[in-house]
């Protein structure tokens, strides 16, 4: 599916810092029925962000208006858990295009990269320095730049590279996903079933 | 000499169709299992790429995760199921692919059917849209749970994409104590090692307590492997491997059966393969297992109390907000607890040895009255063994009731959910806020630990039972 080309981000973040945040809390699996890829952003993090009467939480950050922006800064080990792609969705049809942890779970890291939402890793002193200048300045701006691989919070000044391989920065930045390669080396992988002994 | 090779190096090796450089390794798959719930998407972008499925024999489906566990010959009631089960069984018909739908002889769940039909078998490559794929490990298999667009992936090309995993082996040797189920022998690694524990690893068990294991249990340890977030967790196979494929309806006949082992006799890894990290437990420190928390890590020996925030990896806020969510405090006493519902089932306890195991605890004691207890068999051909093993009749006079097959009250998908505020001892694999339904309280724990609970009502010790 097509997803929108990610280069330089320059967004104020959504602070959440909580650790293992798990995908059941991402999007809860009685909102897993839909046979098509749309909505999921209305049940973001649901039973966090509204009561049972649909009513919205006060509490919660993505109901706080001082708080908004394309980039959401999650506690360690964010996305744990199931490996429902529909975390993912979620994420991305709300309208982030970036999570910032300092630690991601294998899976949801793999699936946010196919999707076109960039999973930055950043050191835990680094997630601490992008919460306080949040705490200080809810407006506080962050910069994500994929061709340099960095993040900088803007108000201090203060950046840290971030790590990603070459093949998927160059798919991310042209919009590309793994089939379209896929596609293109069919018949060496006919070839290599040939061979398989199952 | 060649360097020595871990089993995991030698069927991921063997599976690499290319290696781009600075990017993942293309790899190829020889078993893909599909479900109602992370498929349909997949299907739709198939036909919005106007691509095919490359090799419709190599994936299966079954139905369960959004399956009722009651009445299963009525219509679907959920409209938004019903239309998943469907779509289903009208994108397997289209491209040729094997379905075992609700009400099929073999429909049950994923991780359940796949193995009891010699589907899984050692050395291949095994996905699924579920983490807990990782089940499939326990056949010396690299399995492991993906998400939607790599199920596009599969169906399309056969192959994902995704960097080679770090290496980590478990070792525990001795021998288990009184009532120690291998779920308790997960449990208490993810204790040890936190829910994060083995996130970018790929995990190989190893030593006797693995090597003494029934196939059920070393299926129930590998599905456990994403609850410390590792891409999966794997066991050498063996003669117990062998002896539970060999006259399975898809496990290989005959001269293709001799093949077959010769070459999986090949994968063990060998003497002085090195991996990236190592842990050694003894099994003698290993007692039944219960956790307390919001995360499979955050769990201990059934005999001692909730850690204080300053003994657990977990930061102190999060902590916090897990036992605060519980109902929990910190140094509180586990055993004594009142407990609402239990649930027997799931792709990590719902095969024949965990209702033997909770069977033979309930035999001649009665449910407690203030416990609803659910019991769902993994599959239809467990369903089967139940009955016919006289498992049934002893769980009716003690007053359960069996519920047919599916993931059930796990996910809490159909209408199995626990009610907000309640406490449910479950042998499911995730105690996440809200996994077992809106507000539900889930203490993770063995069959022999559910079937302590459900007499009894409270937490109980089932070392005091048998």
């Amino acid at each position: 599916m097509a997803y929108d080309k990610f280069t330089v981000l320059t967004s104020t973040a959504v602070p959440m810092p909580i650790e293992n945040v798990d995908t059941d809390q991402i999007i809860p699996a009685r909102f897993l029925k839909a046979t098509k890829r749309e909505g999921f952003g209305d049940n973001l993090f649901r039973d966090w962000r509204y009561n049972g009467d649909d009513t919205p939480k006060q509490d919660f950050v993505l109901n706080n208006p001082i708080y908004s922006g394309k980039i959401l800064v999650g506690g360690r080990n964010f996305g744990s858990g199931s490996s429902r792609e529909h975390a993912a969705w979620a994420i991305y049809d709300y309208g982030f295009r970036c999570v910032v942890s300092s630690f991601f779970a294998d899976i949801f890291k793999g699936n946010s990269i196919n999707i076109g939402l960039l999973p930055v890793q950043v050191s835990p002193e680094f997630l601490d320095k992008i919460f306080k200048a949040i705490e200080a300045d809810p407006k506080a701006e962050l910069e994500v730049s994929l061709p340099e691989q960095t993040i900088t919070i803007l108000a201090t000044g203060e950046k840290e590279s971030f790590a990603i391989n070459g093949y998927k920065k160059h798919n991310m930045m042209n919009g590309f996903d793994d089939i379209d390669y896929l596609q293109a080396m069919k018949s060496e992988i006919k070839t290599f079933a040939e061979e398989s002994l199952y | 000499m060649s360097t020595p090779k871990s089993l995991f190096d030698k069927v991921w090796d063997s599976h690499v169709v290319r290696k781009i450089e600075d990017g993942p390794d293309v790899l190829f798959i020889d078993r893909h299992f599909i479900h109602e719930v992370t498929s349909p998407v997949a299907f739709l972008g198939l036909e919005t790429r106007g691509i095919n499925v490359l090799f419709p024999e190599r994936t299966f489906a079954t139905a369960d995760h959004n399956t009722p566990t009651i009445n299963q010959h009525l219509p679907v009631a959920d409209p938004l199921s019903a239309n998943q089960l469907k779509a289903l069984e009208t994108n397997t018909a289209k491209y040729g692919i094997s379905h075992w739908g609700l009400g099929h002889a073999k429909n049950g769940i994923v991780h359940v059917v796949g193995p009891e039909n010699g589907i899984t078998q050692p050395g291949m490559t095994i996905v699924c849209g579920d983490s807990h794929t990782s089940t499939h490990g326990a056949f010396g298999a690299i399995a492991f749970g993906i998400g939607t667009s790599e199920v596009e992936m599969v169906l399309s090309s056969q192959c994902i994409m995704q960097p080679k995993p770090k290496k980590m082996r478990v070792t525990i040797n001795g021998k288990l104590g009184a009532a120690v189920m291998p779920k308790d022998v997960t449990l208490y690694i993810i204790s040890q090692l936190s829910a994060a524990g083995a996130t970018g690893y790929f995990v190989e068990y190893a030593g006797e307590v693995f090597r003494n294991m029934s196939m059920e249990g070393r299926m129930t340890v590998c599905n456990m492997s994403i609850e410390m977030g590792a891409r999966g967790g794997m066991i050498a196979p063996d003669e117990t491997t062998f002896a539970y494929l060999k006259g399975r309806e898809l496990a290989p006949k005959g001269e293709a059966w001799d093949k077959a082992v010769a070459y999986w006799k090949t994968l063990p890894t060998e003497e002085g393969a090195t991996f990236d990290i190592e842990y050694t437990f003894d099994a003698a420190d290993i007692e039944p297992q219960i956790t307390y928390g919001t995360n499979p890590g955050l769990g201990t020996g059934i005999s001692q109390n909730i850690p204080l925030a300053n003994q657990v990896k977990d930061g102190e806020a999060s902590y916090k907000k897990s036992l605060g969510y519980m109902g929990f405090t910190e140094n509180e006493q586990i055993v004594g607890k009142p407990i609402d519902y239990v649930f027997l089932g799931s792709c990590t306890n719902g095969r024949i040895e965990d209702f033997r195991a909770f069977a033979s605890i309930v035999k001649g004691r009665k449910k407690a009255a203030n416990v609803t207890a659910w019991l769902v068999p993994g599959s239809h051909i467990v369903e089967s063994q139940i009955k016919e093993e006289g498992i049934l009749d002893i769980l009716n006079d003690a007053g359960f009731e069996l519920r047919q097959p599916g993931c059930s009250a796990c996910l809490a998908m159909n209408d199995d959910k626990i009610p907000a505020g309640k406490y449910a001892v479950s042998t499911s694999n995730r105690n996440f806020e809200g996994r077992q339904g809106p507000g539900a309280r889930t203490l993770l724990a063995s069959p022999l630990v559910a079937a302590a609970a459900a007499v009894t009502g409270k937490v109980t010790d089932p070392r005091d039972l048998i």
